[in-house]
Parts: C-alpha cells; sequence; structure tokens
C-alpha cells in the first residue's frame, strides 16, 4: 500500500466539566486509513461520533483535540490555519450526517445547495455548476433531476434527502469521506439502496470511507476493517470476514444482541458491560 | 394469566388527509393476549392506523373495537383510554423535558383521578420498578437519562394505568442495538407477568418476528399480507414485497461484479 490517507495517533478529545477540569472522551485513539472502507462501530457515547468530527476540525466549540500525529495526505491537521482547514472541510473531506432532516439548509432548494458547495471548492461557472449538480443528482439515482434540484428539504423523503446529501458531499471529489450513521434515519429496504449508491461511489472514485455506525452487522458487510469502540477507546480491531472470531466480549456482546430472522432466543442477550474494559 | 386479557377487532379501517389515503379498507383481528406486528417501510400507513385506534387521528370509515374482557368500552371513552395505552418511537420527543419523571408518570394518574397520596406514591415505585430502573431516577429530568432510560419511562407511563394493549410505535428504533435487546426483553418479560397484549408497529422484520406471533404487512395503506412469526422465520411468504424486507433485513450484500 502506498503513503496512508489519513494518519491518527493517540487522538485524544476532551470536554470541559462543570468543575473545571477536562473529561476525555475519546482517549488515544489511533488507525491508519488507506484507500479502503473503515468501520468504526459503538455504543452512543463510546466517542466514534467524536473522532469523526475531530478528523473534520468540527469539534464543538470549547472541546480540546489533542494528538500525537493527525495527518491527512502528508498535511498536519493540526497546524494548518483554520482556513486551510475550511478548504478542506466539503472538499478533500466530506463528511454525510445522520437525518438529512438537520443536515439539509431548510429554506434553500436542494440543488442550489448543491452548486454553493461546489463553487466553494472549484473555480466554476454557474451554468457550469448546475450542470455538475443534475449530474451528481443522476448518480445518486434520483430519476428526475430537474425536478428535485428545485424541492426544498421537507419536501422529498428522508431516503431522497439523503441521497442529495450523499450527491452534495462528493460533487468536489473528496479523497475521504466520513459518514457518520448514514442510514440510521431511513428504512430498511431504502437502507440497502442507499448503501449501495455509496458502495458504487467509493469504489469508483477510490476514495477512503470512514462508515460510523451502532450496527456491528451493517458495518461488517459493508467495510473491509472495523475499529469497535467502548468508552473513548478502541478496544478491537477487526478484518469484517474475520468478525465472527472477534475475541473482546464487548464485540460479542454488540454481534450476538440483535434479533435475528430465523434464530428465536428468548431472552436475547444483553451487554453485561464490565468496568474494566473502560481502562 | 386469567381471563382479563384484551383482544381488538379492527373492521374496515380508512383514514384520509385530504385526498390522500393513508389506510384502505383495513381489517384486523388481535386474539386476546396476542402480540401482533404491522411492518411496512415509512408511508405505508402503519403508525397512522396505531394512532387512528386510539383516536389520535380521526376514522373516514371503519370500526374499532375491544374484544375479550375489555369488550365493554367504547372507543374514546374514558375506560378504552385506560386499557389502551401507547407508547411512541423517540423518547426524545415523547416526554415533557421540563417536568420530572415523577411528574410525568404523575400525569396519567392525575387525568384518571387516582392521584390520591399512598395510591399515587405506590403506583410510581411500581411502575420504575416493573421497568426495572431505580427510584433514584424520580426526580431527574428527561435530559439527565440515556436513550434507553428514556424509553423506560415511555413504557412506564404506559403501564402506570394497568393497561391491557399497549400500541407499539417502534419502540426500538431509536436506540442503540445494545440498549435495542434490553428494552425487547423487557416488552417481552411485562407481556407475560401482565398477560398483556401487543399491537407493534416497526420497519425492522426482526425485531417484530421476534416480539410477535403474528404480523401483517402493509404498503401503501393497504394489507398486503398476512403471515405467523414462524413461517416468516423459515422464509415462507407469499407476497414479494415480504420478500424484499426479508431481503433488506439480511444486511448489506454486494453485488458481484
Amino acid at each position: 500500500m502506498n503513503e496512508p490517507l489519513l494518519e491518527v495517533e493517540n487522538l485524544r478529545v476532551a470536554y470541559p466539566g462543570r468543575e473545571g477540569g477536562f473529561t476525555e472522551v475519546v482517549r488515544g485513539v489511533s488507525f491508519m486509513l488507506g484507500r479502503e472502507r473503515l468501520g468504526i462501530v459503538g455504543e452512543s457515547g463510546s466517542g466514534k461520533s467524536q473522532t469523526g468530527r475531530a478528523i473534520l476540525g468540527l469539534t464543538a466549540p470549547g472541546g480540546r483535540v489533542r494528538a500525537d500525529r493527525l495527518h491527512f495526505a502528508g498535511l498536519d491537521l493540526l497546524a494548518i490555519t483554520a482556513r486551510q482547514r475550511r478548504d478542506l472541510r466539503g472538499g478533500r473531506i466530506a463528511m454525510v450526517l445522520q437525518d438529512p432532516k438537520f443536515s439539509l439548509n431548510p429554506v434553500m432548494p436542494i440543488g442550489e445547495q448543491i452548486v454553493e458547495t461546489l463553487r466553494a471548492h472549484r473555480r466554476v461557472s454557474r451554468r457550469a455548476a448546475r450542470e455538475r449538480a443534475l449530474e451528481a443528482l443522476a448518480a445518486v439515482q434520483i430519476d428526475d433531476p430537474e425536478r428535485v434540484y428545485a424541492l426544498h428539504a421537507h419536501e422529498v423523503s428522508g431516503g431522497m434527502g439523503q441521497r442529495a446529501m450523499i450527491a452534495m458531499m462528493l460533487i468536489a471529489e473528496p479523497e475521504l469521506l466520513i459518514a457518520d450513521e448514514p442510514t440510521s434515519a431511513l428504512d430498511v429496504t431504502v437502507q440497502l439502496q442507499v448503501l449501495a449508491i455509496l458502495d458504487k461511489l467509493v469504489a469508483e472514485r477510490g476514495m477512503g470511507l470512514i462508515f460510523i455506525s451502532h450496527d456491528l452487522r451493517l458495518v461488517s458487510s459493508f467495510c473491509d476493517r472495523v475499529l469497535v469502540m467502548y468508552a473513548g477507546r478502541v478496544v478491537e480491531e477487526v478484518a469484517a470476514t474475520e468478525l465472527q472470531r472477534a475475541r473482546h466480549p464487548y464485540t460479542q456482546g454488540l454481534l450476538n444482541c440483535l434479533p435475528q430472522l430465523g434464530s428465536a432466543r428468548h431472552p436475547l442477550p444483553t451487554l453485561d458491560r464490565r468496568p474494566e474494559w473502560a481502562l | 394469566m386469567s381471563g382479563r386479557e384484551a383482544g381488538l377487532s379492527l373492521h374496515r379501517l380508512r383514514v384520509v388527509f385530504g385526498d390522500f389515503v393513508a389506510v384502505d379498507d383495513l381489517s384486523v383481528e388481535l386474539v386476546p393476549g396476542e402480540s401482533f406486528g404491522i411492518v411496512g417501510e415509512s408511508g405505508s400507513g402503519k403508525s397512522t392506523v396505531l394512532r387512528a385506534i386510539c383516536g389520535l387521528v380521526p376514522l373516514a370509515a371503519g370500526r374499532v373495537r375491544l374484544t375479550g374482557a375489555a369488550d365493554a368500552s367504547a372507543p374514546g371513552s374514558k375506560t378504552f383510554r385506560r386499557q389502551v395505552q401507547m407508547v411512541f418511537q423517540d423518547p426524545y420527543a415523547s416526554l415533557h423535558p421540563r417536568q420530572t419523571v415523577d411528574r410525568l408518570l404523575a400525569e396519567p394518574l392525575a387525568i384518571h383521578g387516582i392521584d390520591q397520596g399512598d395510591e399515587r406514591e405506590a403506583r410510581i415505585e411500581r411502575a420504575l420498578d416493573e421497568v426495572g430502573l431505580g427510584q433514584g431516577l424520580r426526580f431527574r429530568y428527561p435530559h439527565q437519562l440515556s436513550g434507553g432510560q428514556r424509553q423506560r419511562i415511555a413504557i412506564a407511563r404506559a403501564l402506570i394505568l394497568e393497561p391491557q394493549l399497549l400500541l407499539l410505535d417502534e419502540p426500538t428504533s431509536a436506540l442503540d442495538a445494545s440498549v435495542q435487546a434490553e428494552v425487547l426483553n423487557l416488552l417481552e418479560a411485562l407481556r407475560e407477568r401482565r398477560g398483556l397484549s401487543f399491537l407493534m408497529v416497526s420497519h425492522d422484520l426482526a425485531v417484530v418476528t421476534h416480539l410477535c406471533q403474528r404480523l401483517m404487512v402493509m404498503q401503501r395503506g393497504r394489507a398486503v399480507e398476512f403471515v405467523a412469526a414462524a413461517d416468516l422465520a423459515v422464509g415462507q411468504v407469499r407476497d414479494e414485497y415480504t420478500r424484499s424486507l426479508m431481503q433488506a433485513s439480511a444486511g448489506f450484500r454486494r453485488k458481484a461484479a
């Protein structure tokens, strides 16, 4: 493999507590990412989204991000200026968020939002940008791009909104895409369509992908490699194909707690969270 | 379990919003004590069925009736509302943000005139115990609770009037997979202990077949298939749409290039 796209070493994210002092929500996460699909899995509060946000520089104000190394394609993300960081965001690194109802601008037509993203990062004429936006909408399998271009977020279904979101994130042709629960707000059947689109585009364009989710099964069916996070740490890294052989009891717990068609288990096994996992 | 269980009969329900027909000619019979599931995608009308049963949306035609032990109470009456309670999808939205757990649980008691000192105390304590939460959470606000704890409070609020039929609208889809298992186990245990009937809506086939004995698949406001959970588990379904839902719940599969 050639030079890694993203290098994360000992990433720590902390937020100030009420009595001064900081509470760490990401506690020393390290990984390397090439042009591959990496999954990050964990429960709410495990620090998976905070890891993704720290890479983009979207940690909430007041939060403190430290790392021994946080490099993207040779750039030191913690040393560059806010302006350089802003140029990367949406340009070379993009993010798809969970719920299109909240991540799309409610008072701007969808097409214009895509044009805005493109023109923030590439010098193209208004007319060419519009063409590109229509192409992007067509690429995410929206049947009538002209119509959807002029619609507002509240006029489209969840699946349509999320596809528009993906179109917007991919229009500047990023090298790294961070998808934070991109399908959790969608119906199961629509989930698969959206994943198939994402999968195809990632493969065609040779992007790196970080897929963040609480659904271990879904992530493992989609990614090459999975990091399992608990209480701000990576407790296990497994290749997606080796998942059945995962050793950490937390990983096994996450795998077993889902009800499955055709295997009745009453009651369902639940996670028995042990304090030593958080050490 | 005694003969206290309630059943439910829905006869040719129709719900319209303007020109849009959300539920069309839908009939379901729930045997007393049964756990019945409704599956379908967003917009198929499955949540509207639940809302129509408890009077949150008006019926254009058709009839809702309780059967079994509770058949005397007419829809919309106070006794009907005591026997039929609903748990909503998103515990972040269904609990009043400025009311403590104590106040949230006391509300239905006040409405039904069971707010005299001792009874009120006893019911709230029992409801919290039943959903596996300690008394320590009693004076917290919803934002001080985790998603799983909030959904337990929502279930406690539904149970506090000792209903016979619970309407569950996607009770676990806002929760993490690990927390979902805990809530599903709780619901199952409660049903056994109290002899409850469930009518549960979900878009996740695996969740519905786990909790329900029979289910109905809905598409565009109509029932496309009724199937026993055991048949579905082994793949014995007739309808093409049901089959596509089954495939979807098996997870993502990359098409061979």
